[in-house]
């Protein structure tokens, strides 16, 4: 038996948020959603973990602190200390407070560019990627919803129609 | 779905869809520029020109064609990058601190004034680079051993605080920017023709990063924009405390003061939020935005400018007290010599466009018209860059030795590479109204159902 896709296309996001929740209440997997704009509640209705990328720029951050201060401890102390303007540089911890500016910005600027690109990379977005989007409006004002179907597919086009889907196409995968 | 007090005044006004979004922030892209564009670029352009030259004059000859002497041996390329760096500064304030307030009235301005800030920023960071007279050792400032040989920079100087300041706000800032614009320009793309504009839809292809606008991808989007804007907040504030740590942490009479960073933040601030507005409402009308940039914005941000021009205004009277109080002679006279001396006219200056100008603001008619904005903006860019004068030459021209007492005048090449930075800002922000969607759009229309007047008035 071979596979179909259906895109249900929505004009309205209310709608689509209570389509989202009545098909998945009917036990039929949505493959993907597509979006104009970020949808609240959406993630939640499609049943999305949680993401953990807030926490890998809190792991780059702490790394940008440690080679900063390794950085700093280096090129202060260890390689070529100075005693500039009767402040001797011969302790880490002596001197870390005129240290803290660099430190701070070492931190952040590990953790956001890192972060960045952790986020390009785990969605493969990069310069000149092509858009896989089946509908080039969703980016314009429609929501697409697809679902792969594998025996039947009026009952769930019947039941996109009936949740507001102004628009229902069919593909043979 | 987002929900708002019905009694709040619309963000969007007039009778849109979500389709009506894409198209208004898409014609400037699309279309052809009109006349006032063509004007104002040709303008901007010939200063930048100026600049170009002037520039040129100075690395070929040395900064001695500057007005600079012994005693003011710092004077307008200072007072340049501070104010510059300065402008940039609401555009962060406007794109991290009120997402993090979850202000919804940024959202439609929160693009320029990001764009703002990069372009800035550029501006700002000319200024060292010039006045290091050899600009091609530039890389100096960066740790790497001088003549790759053995000696490193010192981390103890505000300088290289802000060399590590300035160029992680830079990038951060463009980070951001970026991040923001990937949904607006696959917008773009997907609304170029293949056939009419080949060229420009693969350039748009190339720039979108092929976004797709997935459920998970959203999801994540979010949250890199919330954690951005909470890693962006305190870097703002890092960036002007450092500034005025350049200043803050010498011995001089009158800059060595404690209250400089946060005074110094607050008039960023304050001097920005007055740039955005110049720019905005020039804007508006240039590319027809006037029902995504209302007069409520407007007025929000005057709100704004008049709490940080009171707290810049408390700053220059708790100075003043400061320096009575600390009992010493030459604090005493650094400020007496501001008001009273031969640069009393730049103080008068500073002090009737930045603490009297925006008390305006407590007048409801004057706050909420475009014109009376308009021209009150342009008094704070103006009184905000004699604030750095002052503080910079006023402090330097009468030092610890009477002989040496001298004034400080702009010489021709000053005066250009200033005007000359202001004409390559406004270049740059000219080529961006024409090239990059200049407004939010994806986010915007997640507030249209919330905050457009027409279903506004259907409630």
């Amino acid at each position: 038996m071979s596979t179909k896709t259906i895109y249900g296309i929505f004009d309205d996001e209310q709608l689509l948020l209570s389509s989202v929740k009545e098909i998945r209440s009917n036990n039929i997997e949505i493959e993907e959603v597509y979006c104009p704009f970020p949808v609240h509640g959406l993630d939640k209705a499609l049943d999305l973990k949680e993401t953990r990328i807030a926490i890998t720029s809190f792991i780059y951050g702490c790394l940008g602190l440690i080679l900063g201060s390794l950085m700093i401890y280096y090129m202060m102390q260890v390689d070529w200390p100075q005693n500039i303007g009767g402040k001797p540089n011969w302790t880490f911890y002596h001197n870390v407070p005129a240290f803290v500016p660099v430190l701070f910005e070492c931190t952040v600027l590990f953790s956001a560019h890192l972060m960045s690109i952790t986020f390009l990379i785990r969605c493969c977005l990069f310069p000149g990627g092509t858009s896989d989007s089946p509908d080039k409006r969703t980016t314009d004002d429609k929501f697409l919803m697809v679902i792969n179907v594998d025996s039947d597919t009026s009952s769930v086009k019947e039941m996109l129609t009936k949740t507001g889907a102004t628009e229902i196409n069919e593909k043979e995968a | 779905m987002q929900k708002e007090a019905t009694i709040r005044d619309p963000l969007i006004l007039g009778k849109k869809s979500y389709h009506d979004i894409t198209k208004d922030v898409a014609r400037p892209v699309e279309g052809k520029a009109n006349k006032y564009w063509w004007i104002l670029f040709s303008l901007s352009f010939v200063l930048f020109l100026w600049g170009v030259l002037s520039i040129a004059y100075t690395v070929g000859t040395g900064i001695g064609v500057w007005g600079l002497n012994k005693t003011v041996n710092w004077a307008w390329d200072i007072t340049n990058f501070v104010w510059w760096i300065g402008i940039g500064h609401a555009g962060t304030l406007i794109s991290a601190v009120l997402l993090l307030f979850r202000q919804k009235w940024r959202m439609s301005i929160n693009r320029s004034a990001e764009a703002m800030t990069i372009f800035a920023v550029v501006q700002a960071a000319l200024f060292p680079i010039i006045h290091m007279g050899r600009p091609w050792l530039a890389y100096y400032v960066f740790p790497i051993p001088n003549q790759f040989g053995s000696l490193w920079m010192n981390f103890n100087s505000p300088l290289i605080w802000d060399v590590f300041a300035i160029s992680t706000y830079f990038s951060v800032s463009v980070v951001f920017w970026y991040i923001g614009l990937i949904p607006d320009f696959a917008m773009i793309r997907d609304r170029m023709s293949a056939t009419i504009s080949p060229m420009k839809k693969q350039l748009y292809s190339f720039l979108s990063f092929g976004w797709s606008g997935k459920a998970k991808h959203w999801q994540r989007f979010e949250e890199v924009s919330l954690v951005l804007a909470g890693l962006a907040t305190p870097l703002v504030f890092s960036v002007h405390s450092i500034v005025s740590m350049d200043f803050a942490t010498s011995i001089i009479p009158g800059w060595h003061t404690t209250i400089f960073p946060p005074y110094f933040v607050l008039g960023a601030l304050f001097s920005g939020f007055a740039m955005v507005e110049t720019l905005l409402i020039i804007m508006r009308k240039v590319v027809n935005l006037e029902s995504y940039i209302t007069i409520k914005h407007i007025e929000y941000m005057n709100i704004i400018i008049l709490l940080t021009g009171s707290l810049v205004g408390t700053a220059y009277i708790t100075e003043l007290f400061m320096s009575w109080y600390s009992g010493v002679e030459f604090e005493q006279y650094a400020f007496l010599n501001r008001a009273t001396g031969p640069y009393w006219w730049a103080y008068a200056i500073m002090m009737t466009c930045n603490v009297l100008t925006p008390q305006l603001y407590w007048f409801k008619s004057i706050r909420t018209s475009f014109v009376a904005t308009f021209v009150l903006s342009i008094f704070i860019n103006i009184g905000m860059w004699f604030e750095r004068f002052v503080i910079i030459v006023t402090s330097l021209h009468r030092d610890y030795l009477p002989s040496a007492w001298s004034m400080f005048s702009p010489t021709f090449i000053d005066i250009g590479i200033f005007l000359g930075t202001i004409g390559f800002f406004f270049t740059l922000f000219l080529l961006y109204s024409r090239t990059f969607p200049v407004i939010a759009q994806a986010e915007l229309k997640s507030i249209l159902k919330s905050s457009g007047s027409e279903y506004k008035n259907k409630k």
